[in-house]
């Protein structure tokens, strides 16, 4: 990495740095973007982990008084609201921003202050969000925040206040993050990577970007009309003045069903690029499941109302949604016997990231199985809103999302850090975390269909509820061990000298052909692509029987490339991947960067941070009082202004 | 050197280049497209709790009894008429024209500004007359409607103020005309959004 | 090491599987747990629950043991030995994507039809329906059974949920809070949405401000308590919003009738006596509860106490009835319930005296 030589400070100057803390706070490189947002997140996790855990602690016996019910209620809330929009959405933006540029051979996202810009949304949205604790308490009106129960005369105090500008902030993140992704991976693949030569995990995250593009703006509606309603006296959901309760529940649905495919999309996306490496064969029916995500993404707008089948809307619709709800299990198994398949046959390495990407198939399996029942209908008014509900999701979320989350990790720690997180602490991790996991939400599924409701903070004995309880509630601590495990390792990992080889995995795309950690211009210089699984063509070719063929080093594989292949290119570095090299004319002056070839990349700015200031300080405003407002809206002006008028990078002195 | 392309890159750029686009779309102006998009379901959800609630409410307490439609059809005309100046200011910069540039953008700000002005007046005259955010829930989601667009039409009209200063410190030359088009699509946007509420809200009647 | 052949071995964790999974069924299956819908005691329950089993056990079941099973075989099957060649490159077949698409959708196809044609059965609006208007309150249910064939005066009870057996009742679900400013035309104000739900009986329905929802339940059994409660996050004391549902015989139902249409006699002397002085003058308490024969006791913001004394419990079915548990509520609901009474919805605390208390909780103890 790169040390810019230090010119004498000037006020205002420019940041050049490129260590440091305040490289951190100025930086526009998507790998550091990607950094903070996954240590950001996991602190979030975190907090959100022990969320969970008080919640399990008052529920481990009945009648129980640990937590009152205003506590109760705000721990749950904040729990599944963080978990959610500061925990996975984040998580998943930390490996899109680290890795989509490198997969798709480009050298940064297409907007690389808006990227930051996005971070610190994320970021002041949260910390605002939580500042409620410090303000009168959290919201205590759920995840879901339903009207009229989070309208004031029901919700009197902040909380609520607090959470629907949070969410409104970090909302905004969200959208920039989905149209800076959409771009870059339209714009700035490298020649020769068609769309269907994409890995899967770019294109999970492509469609993922689509639906926060158009999910986030309902949401954002839905969040102003209950502000105003709070606020100003609107009626949007004032039912004693026309107003409709439902209403909300079909703006909040209308994004929070493709809001749950964007959260597991991802994830699903990573273990589709950790199962090919481990299995050493490829993706098997890389198209289908490619189609299959972007279906799962279409279908996922037709479903909403299986969120609201007890709200009363009828048979017709309730019949519609069903049919649709069911259906839309088609493309997720598909994706399933793909994965499956791609193993089978194949040579199992039995990693950590593998363990993962193996126990996400298991769980999100049991986690899909429980949603098709949801599916039918009549026995939804009985499944739902109870913890049959709570175990379905968890499986899909924790043992999804979170389990692939964690996969990608382990496989991509060597990437980020260049060293491997070790493998005994690794498979402990594994271990704890999926024995906890089923203790704590395979019994819920019991507890739900023996009639325990969701989002109660006490429950009576003589329910016949009480060992399950009590079991998920020891899981519960036993995930806490596995997170902790997990600590461990990184943290050893971090302080010990030994580094990875630069291909630990033997692995297939692009990221994997660059040195670990990648310099800041990732490609020194940009590759072009011939098929899909470049990198690992120019390591191996195949026989006439498909079996895997060494490549001498150096070669390139021309067979894969399916007839594109010109001549004339250069031969490749071992494991490298065919460049092209950047006409002479293209080149810009360089100035000592200490950069590859005169490479150049956007300069730091303060200006996304500065900006992303304001939003706190405006939603204190839209609580306490206008001046607060106004104080914010400076630094939002000042900062988009600065931002606008600043060019991308600029020339070192 | 031979290379597969997809498409070929924008203007000649080679891959590393800060406007190298695949899809032979400029990046920043397919943001604005992908931006846009997004604003489409954001009017349409506001759209379409206006279409649900606009006949809830008492009669009298409706933003149809209160309406004058001549005086907003001005209003809307103006507006439409600065999507007009707009192309004109891209015109104009795209020959090189700076002085007309500044001139045709001052002139969309300016239309924009008196559109702001009509519904702030608009908007006093409806509370006189007893009708505001929290009289009825058709008034609730008329308010609430037109303001947001009213806010997208203000943001835009400091974001053309903000151009005609860049360009008169010289930083808008004619190859960045691309800047005045961006600016020019989300003027556009804002109105063709306000001639659908227009339709939608005022002159379908209840 | 000798290995039994790998198909066996496969086989075993299979099996292991399956008999994990059934324990954990039948665990589920076990013990007394009254808000059981996998043991449902009325004819909507038990619809509900027959379209629900036979899917699970025909379709989620074999599926699950199916991919779990090919999971587990995976990776005993082929996970690296060394000296193992590297594996053939397949990178498709488009049979079996053909097969695992349409297989799955055939057994969804199955799923859906029966499931469809239930969705509409329970909707149809039973014939000879007892009708009760049940209004869900932050944090307690009301019932009001209006006049109709049996039922000649209206009667308003709270809590539990009196119904004859062998006929459908006909709820219809709405939702007030008479305790905050009333609507522009009157109307006592909407509350928030709450679910009403009595697991055994049959699935619930929501509870929505602006709506008449209908829900059927149908009992068989006579002599039976059921247990249920809110079932949709009504913020504070969401916990605490329960309810039973008290099945008789057509012939003990007409009497439960008659009994509740009866009014309460005033005490003629006594602890008794002063206790309704208290309670229709100092106390305040006719602002919220009514009871039937004292003159203008109409208000619906908390319980009718007519028969107080006829139900086991109360503050949402949540405190036995006892007289100790009585004198403690009145003397400080919040300290039992969370509430939020500042705002409307809740009982405030009545600043009795303890002597006053006394006579109130006696007075109480004659509404049988």
């Amino acid at each position: 990495m790169a040390v810019a030589v230090r010119a004498p400070a000037r006020p205002f100057a420019r940041p050049r740095s490129h260590t440091g803390f305040w490289s951190w706070i100025s930086t526009v490189d998507h790998k550091r973007i990607g950094i903070l947002y996954g240590v950001t997140a996991f602190l979030f996790f975190i907090i959100g982990g022990i969320e969970a855990l008080l919640v399990r602690g008052q529920l481990a016996t009945p009648n129980a008084d640990m937590l009152t019910a205003d506590e109760y209620n705000q721990l749950f809330t904040m729990h599944g609201t963080t978990m959610v929009f500061l925990v996975i959405m984040p998580l998943a933006a930390a490996f899109g921003n680290y890795l989509v540029p490198l997969m798709i051979g480009a050298r940064d996202v297409a907007f690389p202050r808006l990227n930051a810009f996005g971070y610190w949304a994320f970021l002041s949205g949260g910390l605002f969000l939580y500042f409620s604790f410090l303000f009168g308490g959290a919201p205590d009106g759920g995840w879901f925040g339903y009207a009229p129960q989070t309208t004031q005369p029901f919700s009197p105090g902040n909380g609520i206040d607090f959470w629907l500008i949070g969410l409104i902030i970090t909302g905004v993140g969200s959208l920039t993050a989905a149209v800076n992704f959409i771009i870059t991976t339209l714009n700035l693949r490298a020649p020769g990577m068609t769309l269907m030569r994409m890995p899967v995990f770019v294109w999970m995250n492509l469609v993922v970007s689509f639906l926060l593009l158009f999910a986030m703006p309902i949401i954002t509606v839905a969040l102003f009309q209950l502000y105003f309603d709070r606020n100003f006296g609107a009626n949007f959901y004032n039912a004693n003045l026309g107003g409709d309760p439902v209403l909300w529940q079909h703006m909040f649905w209308l994004f929070g069903h493709p809001e749950v495919y964007i959260l597991i999309l991802p994830a699903m996306g990573i273990v589709s690029e950790i199962l090919p490496v481990f299995s050493r064969k490829p993706l098997f029916g890389y198209a289908v499941v490619v189609f299959s995500g972007i279906a799962i993404g279409f279908m996922g707008w037709g479903v909403w109302a299986h969120h609201m089948f007890a709200v009363g809307l009828g048979p017709v619709a309730n019949s519609a949604f069903a049919a649709s709800t069911m259906f839309i299990a088609v493309p997720t198994g598909v994706k399933i016997f793909n994965w499956i398949a791609t193993t089978w046959g194949g040579d199992l390495r039995l990693k950590t990231p593998m363990y993962f990407a193996l126990g996400f198939i298991a769980m999100f399996t049991i986690g899909g199985l429980s949603g098709v029942t949801h599916a039918i209908v009549p026995h939804d008014y009985q499944q739902t809103d109870t913890y049959y509900i709570v175990a379905h999701f968890h499986y899909v979320l924790f043992g999804g999302a979170i389990f692939g989350l964690f996969g990608g990790a382990y496989y991509w720690f060597p990437k980020v850090t260049g060293r491997l997180l070790g493998e005994g602490l690794g498979k402990l991790h594994f271990w704890l975390m999926f024995i906890g996991f089923n203790l704590t939400f395979g019994p819920m599924h019991i507890l739900g269909l023996q009639g325990q409701p969701r989002r109660t903070y006490i429950y009576d004995e003589g329910m016949g509820w009480d060992a399950w309880n009590m079991v998920a509630t020891i899981g519960s601590l036993i995930i806490a061990l596995s997170v902790l495990a997990f600590i461990v390792n990184v943290a050893k990992t971090l302080r010990s000298a030994d580094r990875a080889p630069e291909d630990p995995w033997d692995a297939r795309t692009l990221e994997w052909a660059i040195p670990s950690p990648p310099p800041e211009y990732n490609f020194a210089e940009i590759p072009v692509v011939h098929s899909v699984d470049d990198f690992w063509h120019h390591k191996y070719t195949e026989d006439d029987e498909g079996r895997l063929v060494r490549l001498p080093s150096g070669g390139a594989d021309e067979g894969a490339a399916a007839g594109e292949a010109g001549e004339g290119d250069s031969v490749p570095e071992q494991g490298a991947v065919s460049t092209e090299t950047v006409p002479e004319e293209h080149h810009e002056a360089e100035e000592g960067h200490g950069h590859g070839d005169g490479i150049h990349m956007p300069s730091p700015s303060y200006f996304p941070a500065l900006a992303s200031i304001g939003f706190p300080l405006v939603g204190f405003g839209a609580i306490y009082g206008w001046w607060w407002g106004a104080i914010g809206a400076v630094f939002l002006l000042a900062g988009v202004f600065g931002w606008a008028c600043e060019p991308l990078a600029e020339e070192h002195a | 050197m031979t290379h597969a392309l997809a498409a070929p890159p924008a203007h000649g750029a080679a891959p590393g280049d800060h406007d190298y686009a695949v899809t032979g779309i400029n990046s920043k102006k397919l943001g604005m497209w992908a931006f846009l998009a997004s604003e489409c379901l954001f009017f349409g959800a506001l759209i379409s709790t206006y279409l649900l609630y606009r006949t809830r409410g008492p009669v009298g307490q409706r933003p149809g009894d209160v309406y004058d439609i001549p005086y907003t059809s001005v209003s809307s005309f103006v507006l439409l008429m600065s999507s007009l100046t707009m192309v004109l200011a891209l015109a104009a910069i795209q020959r090189g024209d700076h002085r007309r540039l500044r001139i045709w953008l001052l002139a969309t700000a300016l239309l924009g500004t008196v559109f702001i002005g009509g519904q702030v007046y608009e908007f006093t005259v409806f509370v006189h007359e007893g009708l505001n955010i929290s009289s009825s829930v058709s008034a609730t989601s008329f308010f609430v409607l037109t303001g947001f667009h009213g806010v997208h039409v203000t943001v835009g009209i400091l974001w053309l103020l903000s151009l005609i200063g860049m360009s008169l410190r010289g930083l808008i030359p004619q190859e960045r005309n691309l800047e005045i088009e961006i600016a020019g699509l989300y003027w556009h946007f804002v109105d063709i959004v306000w001639i659908i509420i227009f339709t939608v809200v005022y002159l379908v009647p209840n | 090491m000798v290995q039994p052949p790998r198909r066996r071995r496969v086989l075993r964790v299979l099996a292991v599987l399956g008999a994990v999974g059934m324990l954990l069924l039948l665990a589920g299956c076990a013990g007394d747990a009254p808000q059981d819908t996998l043991q449902p005691e009325g004819p909507i329950a038990r619809k509900q629950d027959g379209l629900f089993k036979p899917i699970f056990y025909l379709a989620v079941i074999p599926v699950f043991v199916l991919v779990q099973g090919l999971v587990i075989a995976t990776v005993i099957r082929h996970r690296h030995r060394p000296g193992r060649p590297d594996p053939v490159q397949v990178h498709g077949n488009t049979r079996l994507e053909i097969g695992w698409t349409a297989a799955p959708a055939l057994v969804l196809l199955f799923a859906a039809v029966p499931t469809i044609n239930t969705i509409f059965d329970i909707a149809r609006e039973p014939a000879d329906a007892l009708e009760v208007e049940v209004y869900g309150h932050l944090w307690w249910w009301e019932y009001i059974y209006p006049e109709q064939e049996g039922i000649s005066q209206p009667i308003s009870t709270a809590n539990e949920l009196h119904i004859p057996v062998d006929r459908p009742v006909r709820l219809t679900l709405r939702t007030e809070e008479p305790g905050l400013p009333p609507g522009p035309d009157g109307k006592p104000a909407q509350g928030v949405i709450h679910s009403f739900w009595v697991p055994k009986l049959a699935g619930k329905q929501d509870v929505v401000p602006g709506r008449d929802n209908k829900l059927t339940i149908e009992a068989e059994e006579p002599g039976q308590r059921y247990l249920g409660q809110c079932a949709e996050y009504c913020n504070l004391s969401h916990a605490n919003m329960r309810l039973a549902v008290k099945t008789h015989t057509p012939e003990d139902f007409e009497a439960w009738v008659a009994a509740q249409q009866a009014p309460a006699a005033k005490p003629a002397s006594g602890m008794a006596a002063q206790g309704f002085e208290v309670f229709t003058k100092k106390g305040g308490c006719l602002a919220c509860h009514s009871v039937g024969g004292i003159e203008g006791a109409v208000s619906r913001v908390g319980p009718n106490l007519t028969h107080l004394k006829s139900r086991d419990r109360f503050a949402g079915y949540t405190i036995d009835n006892t007289p100790e548990n009585l004198r403690k509520w009145v003397d400080d609901p919040s300290a039992m319930k969370p509430m939020r009474p500042n705002k409307g919805t809740g009982m405030p605390d009545q600043n009795l005296s303890p002597e006053e208390l006394r006579q109130v909780v006696a007075y109480l103890e004659t509404l049988k």
